[in-house]
């Protein structure tokens, strides 16, 4: 049972890292990204590669990850979200639909749908701390993904950069008469929410498969994670994340493994119609 | 001078005409087939069209009332022996059923929400059927072979094709009744403001739920179609997301909230994609689908109002 938990609560903490990078451009922009599953994808098979081609192991090579996330962010910023930001829901929900259809079909193309993994990283084996026995490199990118939302905390509530963000996500046109400029903040959003998911995906080769439609059942639990947590709210996410991981691991132990995803969407649909605000929601 | 009407009534005659003496006139039955995928999607891209062109919510999840229609009716044929004539009917009934359970509590969310929510109850269907032995599991049911009518099952594509026709008038005339009548100016009310037109005296939550129930009973049906026409359905045939994109896909990018919009979008891009698929080969599997995901991205951020929008700018001045 405490291994149940414990397994429970890194996994949840890697869900609540991937979901604080889909908040965090939800929350400023309103825009919400149906592509960033694909981008943890995209993370994954970075780091996958580095240490396929080169030997590299992930541990050392998920700063390339997030560089790479970055610059997919700013570029799907620039290239698609600028254009459609203002458009009706339909037009933002299906360009970034679109979107992930495309990166998956691009890494079906050229990595072919294999699902592959890495043989033996650095970390690896299992650990037993007080009876519980967790997995080593589950702990390492749990760990990773708690210094990372502390982090993002940290930026987003503490620093003048931050404060940037906020006004924009308050009030558009009044940060730019304050000498914000939003399109800038938009930009950079893109790029830090981004880089947060392809630190996830980097860290997760230690420990889980590569393929190209592996994004897809992370997209929905990110988005799970973030209603859960309720509109705008990072600690919501970050709360939301953990929430689901202790749930899939419960019904994973008392019902089926198989069924894990079924009683979080199904946990998720009852959220959204007793609470659609959300646990935390500032709406 | 015809008026409008009667000239739009003699296209419609002449389409029907034409689409009647298509398979007489096309041998083999590749094309046949291709002609029914186009049937089958223009008809679902309507019934989609409904919820999200006209009520304004977009459902990413309609593969949910798809697979529904679909697993009801190959039950009912491989566990109780009834013909699927009767269970296409019935298995619309249950996607009806299903959307009047779903839509209570969905229909009161808006934009990304419902889309999320619908994505979440496709899935959870999914993964539901996937782990129930009782209706076959991850490998489903697979229809007995025995040819006739009662069972719906030919040798020739020419009788799925009348079949997929009589479907079609019957779907583009049950949503153009609604779409035309009252229903279709409340749906556009609220799609345009819902608080606006319920402080106009529109029941929002019941027409709401109408529009999803009328759309969610044709994907049913069309869904159980589908399963006589392939002879097998499975969780991931019926309830795959792609099934629910290819929906969206084609009424976008025909027009959303026209009539016309989806069955022209079909008429593009199901050519296309098998276009693709037979020039690649094998090597091309996933190709149509790239295709589809970079014309959806293109069309968003060019030309949101889709191919309709694109012939009426450009095209004769309004009114016409």
């Amino acid at each position: 049972m405490a291994d149940v938990l414990a397994s429970g609560l890194l996994n949840g903490l890697v869900y609540a890292l991937i979901a604080m990078g889909l908040a965090l451009i939800w929350g400023i922009m309103d825009v919400i990204n149906f592509a960033h599953g694909e981008f943890l994808m995209i993370g994954m098979y970075t780091a996958f590669w580095l240490y396929t081609l080169f030997g590299l192991d992930p541990v050392s090579t998920f700063p390339v990850a997030m560089i790479v996330l970055a610059f997919i962010g700013f570029g799907t910023y620039h290239l698609i979200i600028r254009h459609i930001m203002t458009g009706p829901p339909i037009v933002q929900i299906l360009a970034t639909f679109g979107l992930s259809l495309l990166l998956r079909q691009l890494a079906f193309l050229f990595f072919s749908p294999n699902y592959r993994s890495l043989p033996h990283t650095l970390v690896h084996g299992s650990l037993r701390v007080a009876g519980v026995q967790f997995g080593l490199p589950q702990a390492v990118t749990a760990a990773a993904a708690l210094v990372a939302a502390a982090a993002l905390f940290y930026a987003i509530y503490r620093t003048r950069w931050g404060l940037a963000l906020l006004t924009v996500a308050e009030d558009r046109e009044t940060a730019s008469l304050m000498g914000v400029d939003p399109g800038r903040v938009n930009a950079q959003v893109w790029m830090v929410g981004s880089a947060a998911v392809g630190l996830a995906g980097a860290l997760m080769t230690m420990f889980f498969y590569v393929f190209p439609g592996v994004g897809f059942n992370f997209s929905l639990l990110a988005f799970v994670a973030v209603s859960l947590g309720g509109f705008g709210s990072m600690l919501g996410a970050f709360i939301g994340g953990v929430i689901i991981g202790l749930v899939q691991s419960l019904a994973g132990f008392y019902l089926d493994p198989a069924l894990q995803n079924a009683v979080v969407f199904g946990m998720f649909l009852l959220v959204l119609w007793l609470r659609p605000q959300g646990l935390f929601g500032r709406w | 001078m015809v008026s409008a009407r009667a000239r739009n009534l003699a296209l419609l005659g002449a389409l029907v005409a034409l689409l009647i003496a298509f398979p007489f006139v096309v041998r083999g039955a590749y094309p046949k087939q291709v002609a029914i995928l186009v049937l089958l999607y223009g008809a679902l891209g309507s019934a989609w069209n409904v919820v999200g062109g006209y009520v304004g919510r977009i459902s990413l999840g309609h593969a949910a009332f798809f697979g529904i229609g679909a697993y009801v009716t190959m039950w009912l044929m491989t566990a109780q022996h009834i013909t699927p004539w009767i269970g296409m009917a019935v298995g619309s009934l249950g996607a009806a059923g299903l959307a009047l359970l779903i839509g209570w509590p969905t229909l009161r969310l808006k934009g990304h929400y419902f889309a999320m929510a619908t994505i979440a109850l496709g899935e959870v269907l999914r993964i539901v059927f996937n782990d129930w032995a009782f209706v076959g599991g991850a490998s489903g049911l697979e229809a007995p072979i025995h040819v006739s009518w009662a069972t719906l099952t030919f040798r020739s594509q020419t009788p799925y094709y009348f079949i997929a026709l009589a479907f079609a008038v019957l779907t583009a005339g049950l949503v153009a009744f609604y779409v035309e009548g009252k229903a279709g100016y409340y749906w556009q009310a609220i799609r345009g403001d819902e608080s606006a037109a319920a402080s106009l005296g529109v029941d929002t939550a019941r027409y709401k739920m109408n529009g999803l129930v009328l759309s969610a009973g044709v994907t049913g049906l069309w869904g159980g179609f589908f399963a006589v026409h392939v002879g097998f359905v499975n969780p991931d045939s019926v309830f795959d997301i792609l099934i629910s994109v290819q929906m969206v896909l084609v009424a976008v990018l025909g027009g959303i909230g026209s009539l016309v919009g989806p069955w022209l979008g079909a008429l593009i891009l199901l050519p296309l994609g098998e276009l693709t698929r037979v020039a690649l080969g094998g090597s091309g599997r996933g190709v149509d689908l790239l295709l589809y995901a970079l014309v959806i991205v293109l069309i968003t951020v060019l030309q949101p109002g889709g191919i309709l929008a694109l012939w009426r700018r450009h095209g004769t001045p309004r009114g016409s």
